[in-house]
């Protein structure tokens, strides 16, 4: 009998984790801790590792090097059923052949616990089942199915909650359900949670800290406002909503900012936003934070001169104006339709500005558009 | 660099991977032992034996070398020879155009029958099929209805019958072996993903050029697993030729038996055995390198 | 009359597939029928309707005697090929080891051999060994030729097996060997089933290689090959019908239990 669930507790910490797949390296020296009791995304796009990564936290896949600890307890060679780790699978790998009620027992049954009803029933009323729990697997809709898989896993109250991409196979409303829901039963039950996921809307939603992952490395980890308004590279700034990256070089210091010239135009970035290593550097602002005029309007702060709109789109919420500038870059911006005003059209000569702290910059060696081929929502 | 090396020194719980590689072999020693024991060996003894000659005593063989052994075997049965192939490959063909429509049916247009439609497919499988033989040799015999009715009709006189002829032996062939083609080919036609078919008609192909050039293309991997699997037992059968046709139908079967059981000739057997195997293998070889299949298991 | 022939071409299939079960039956019903033939030499001719063959089916002699050897073999045969069937069938369907094409050369090869010429060579091997032919070559031959047959139908059942269940069973703390028991091999079950069901039938139907191995030992094949010369007694038919109704139940049988434990309604 094993009995591997409450022995080990605490932090997961993930020290020079490494896999390789013959030449092919998926992840790559990872160096991670996720604190007991968070809600931890692992956000990338497919083939970034993050899968293999988790894998390997379940005991699935074997490290090539590396270590990885819960707490104090070296896990990193231990087979899967002596770890106090659960995994929810991406296709749920509910046991066809049990009915719901066994298919929930089963970890408990092999652990040789006592009340084996009383916890399986708690567990099918926390995802609001208990009535099916004498149907089979197939008989189930994608949703409920999802829900039995998590019931399955979190009845054992292991130390790590592992989800692969769990909501991928449900459509947007489900999946928004379900998204407040496995929040809502994290907080709950207190367990870590490590989700992994190509959604950036839904690693934000969902987790306090999420950490994104490129080419089998962590490119930046931090809470969900911290990657999004401070990102440190290009990747991240693309990967996580939208960002117009322009390329320039710092010039002066004033106070606490840099300046940067960006094309003949000074504008300020605040030193602790600025992630460049030299004077060359890729300013960065997110298009919903930019202010759009007809040229000739005076605007106040970090001020473009010399675009021309060369497409505007009406979203309903928002308009969305691609701006080509003088040096042949084309700029977004999100201008809120809450004022008013007209919107302006295709061929209109403007002015834009924003506020200075929005500015972020970045090393100036990257290639501007990483990270946004792989964002399904990016143009 | 070091530290890391330190680290996975440390950790020595990594499974024993002299264990977990030998299981396989393990697991396949038994079935293999087998049948490279009653298999393997017996072929090896019958391509030693197919060399060799009579000795002093009777029921004694010494070995020769003598390949003039296939020749006579061949000179001696060629036309038995020929035939069985003719026979397996028509029976085969009956097979085919008979079964491909059957499975065709059950696989899209039995709802929630299918499963039980396949059973009845396999069903007859359960009754000997040496009964069914004679079955049909009574069916078709002198005394059977199907005579009595083709004579009525006037297609066949008072002398004619139909059973002790080729056409007998040929449907006898086809009949027994049905299940063979039929299975492989519904297996195929299952898997095939009707949304393809309603593309073709999207793309503006009626139903006849669907079937013909998304249907059947498709379908092929099934077809060549049914062909084979009824052609290869149909050309050593023998059964079918004892009971259903004379003297004039013998198929190479019937001469080995003969070899074996009657004459007591073990060389001529031998050799005759070894050249029927390796025909049927280098059709199968060279039908299987055209149509192209990966794991033929 | 246009109504008609519409409905004709639409269902143009399901007609010839009715007629094609009707001819594969045909024999089946006509072995049926005659079963009830009240014949006492040959069953030829219809004489009469009786119950007295059903009533007796033993009555012609060595019948049953072929018929409890041909059982006796089938059950051996297949409790033997089955086994080392599914064990090869795992060997191959979940590791990976070298001489992976050789095995299945050696799997291929007793499916592509014309029965006669394995017959005939398994009986010069055990001649040639001092092993007169009887019950137990009989057997032995069988399993040879089943093991194949297994191999593939087993492996195919594994091969559709979703390699995440495994994974998710152990993850919930199963280790490899409650995994396997609790998992895996009632998923693969109905596979092994179908596998014991085959070799069953193989062996049972076999004419070719039994006749070449049996020696004096009567099967129910034999037995019947034999009397078609003479005469065949209306007993073999009503053994015959009676072995196709069992199976066909069974088959029937397992299919309804094997739906309702995946619980489709």
């Amino acid at each position: 009998m094993v009995d591997a669930s409450t022995s080990a507790h605490g932090d997961l910490t993930l020290k020079n984790l490494t896999k390789n797949f013959g030449d092919f390296v998926a992840v790559d020296d990872l160096d991670l801790v996720i604190p007991e009791g968070s809600f931890f995304a692992l956000l990338g796009p497919s083939g970034c590792g993050k899968t293999t990564t988790l894998r390997m936290v379940a005991g699935l896949e074997e490290p090539t090097s590396g270590s990885i600890y819960i707490g104090k307890s070296d896990i990193t060679y231990e087979k899967p059923y002596k770890r106090p780790v659960n995994t929810v699978f991406q296709n749920y790998a509910l046991f066809p052949h049990l009915s719901i009620y066994e298919n929930v027992a089963f970890g408990l049954r092999r652990r040789g616990v006592k009340d084996v009803d009383t916890q399986v029933k708690k567990a099918l009323e926390l995802v609001e089942l208990t009535h099916l729990s004498g149907r089979k697997p197939s008989q189930l809709s994608g949703g409920q199915q999802q829900r039995i898989a998590l019931a399955r896993a979190i009845v054992n109250r292991p130390a790590l909650l592992l989800l692969d991409e769990p909501l991928g196979a449900l459509d947007l409303k489900l999946r928004r359900a379900m998204q407040i829901e496995l929040k809502w039963i994290q907080t709950e039950v207190g367990i870590t949670f490590v989700h992994v996921t190509h959604d950036q809307e839904e690693a934000m939603t969902m987790a306090d800290t999420i950490a994104v992952m490129n080419e089998g490395k962590i490119e930046q980890m931090g809470s969900p406002a911290d990657l999004y308004d401070n990102p440190r590279t290009a990747f991240v700034a693309n990967f996580l909503g939208q960002s117009n990256l322009i390329k320039g070089s710092i010039v002066d210091h004033s106070g606490d900012s840099g300046i940067v010239n960006i094309f003949g135009t000074k504008l300020a970035l605040p030193t602790p936003r600025n992630h460049a290593h030299d004077s060359s550097v890729l300013l960065g602002i997110r298009p919903e934070k930019i202010r759009i005029a007809p040229r000739g309007s005076s605007m106040s702060g970090n001020v473009l001169e010399g675009g021309v709109i060369s497409d505007a789109s009406y979203i309903g919420v928002s308009t969305q104006y691609q701006v080509e500038m003088p040096w042949g870059q084309e700029l977004m911006v999100f201008e809120q339709n809450d004022d008013g005003t007209p919107p302006l059209a295709k061929g209109d000569a403007v002015t834009m500005s924003w506020e200075p702290i929005f500015t972020f910059g970045l090393a100036g060696d990257q290639d501007a558009n990483a990270g946004s081929e792989a964002n399904p929502d990016s143009e | 660099m070091s530290t890391a090396l330190l680290h996975t020194s440390v950790h020595e719980k990594k499974p024993l991977i002299t264990k977990k590689k030998l299981l396989p072999y393990w697991l396949l020693a038994p079935g293999i032992i087998w049948l490279v024991i009653f298999f393997l060996v017996p072929i090896y003894q019958l391509i030693s034996t197919s060399t060799q000659t009579q000795g002093l005593g009777i029921g004694t063989y010494v070995q020769t070398y003598r390949f003039a052994n296939f020749i006579d075997a061949i000179t001696s049965s060629k036309a038995q020879l020929i035939r069985s192939f003719e026979y397996a490959f028509l029976a085969t063909a009956f097979a085919l155009i008979i079964s491909y429509p059957l499975a065709y049916a059950v696989a899209f247009k039995s709802g929630r029958w299918k499963n039980t439609l396949l059973v009845l497919i396999v069903a007859p499988f359960f009754c000997s099929f040496l009964l069914r033989t004679v079955a049909w040799e009574q069916i078709l015999g002198e005394q059977g209805l199907v005579i009595k009715f083709l004579r009525f009709v006037h297609i066949m006189g008072a002398q004619d019958h139909l059973t002790a002829t080729p056409f007998a032996v040929v449907a006898g062939l086809t009949y027994n072996f049905l299940p063979f083609m039929t299975l492989p080919l519904y297996a195929s036609l299952e898997r095939i993903d009707i949304r393809m078919m309603e593309a073709s008609g999207d793309l503006y192909a009626n139903a006849f050029t669907t079937f013909l050039k998304v249907t059947v293309p498709l379908s092929l991997p099934g077809v060549v697993a049914g062909t084979l699997l009824t052609f290869i037992p149909a050309a050593g059968d023998y059964i079918n030729a004892e009971l259903l046709g004379n003297p004039g139908t013998k198929m190479i079967g019937n001469v080995i038996e003969a070899r074996y059981l009657e004459i007591v000739d073990y060389p001529g057997a031998a050799a005759l055995s070894l050249i029927l195997m390796v025909s049927i293998l280098i059709l199968v070889m060279l039908y299987v390198k055209r149509a192209g299949t990966e794991e033929l298991v | 009359m246009k109504q008609a022939s519409r409905w004709f071409s639409r269902n143009l299939i399901r007609i010839y597939a009715f007629i094609g079960f009707a001819y594969l039956f045909l024999p089946i019903i006509y072995t049926f029928a005659f079963s009830f033939n009240a014949s006492t030499k040959s069953n030829l001719v219809w004489v009469g309707f009786t119950w007295n063959n059903w009533l007796n089916p033993c009555g012609a002699p060595d019948v049953c005697n072929a018929l409890g050897n041909s059982l006796k073999i089938g059950v051996l045969a297949t409790f033997f090929a089955t086994l080392l069937g599914t064990l090869m069938a795992f060997a191959m369907g979940r590791y990976a080891f070298r001489g992976r094409s050789i095995v299945n050369i050696l799997i291929f090869l007793p499916m592509a051999t014309p029965e006669i010429v394995m017959g005939a060579s398994l009986l010069t091997m055990f001649i040639s060994f001092g092993f007169n032919p009887g019950f137990w070559t009989i057997v032995i031959a069988h399993v040879m030729f089943c093991i194949s047959f297994v191999v593939v139908t087993v492996k195919a059942r594994i091969a559709s097996l979703d390699p995440r269940l495994e994974q998710a069973a152990m993850d919930l703390y199963a280790d490899e060997r409650e995994t396997f028991r609790r998992v895996t091999l009632p998923l693969v079950a109905p596979g092994i089933a179908a596998a014991a069901l085959l070799a069953f039938s193989l062996s049972f139907d076999d004419f070719i290689i039994t006749n070449f191995n049996s020696g004096d030992v009567n099967t129910f094949p034999k037995f019947v090959y034999i009397s078609a010369q003479r005469g065949l007694p209306p007993q073999a038919n009503v053994i015959g019908s009676s072995m196709f109704l069992i199976a066909l139940i069974i088959v029937l049988a397992g299919q309804f239990v094997g739906r309702r434990r995946a619980g489709v309604r």
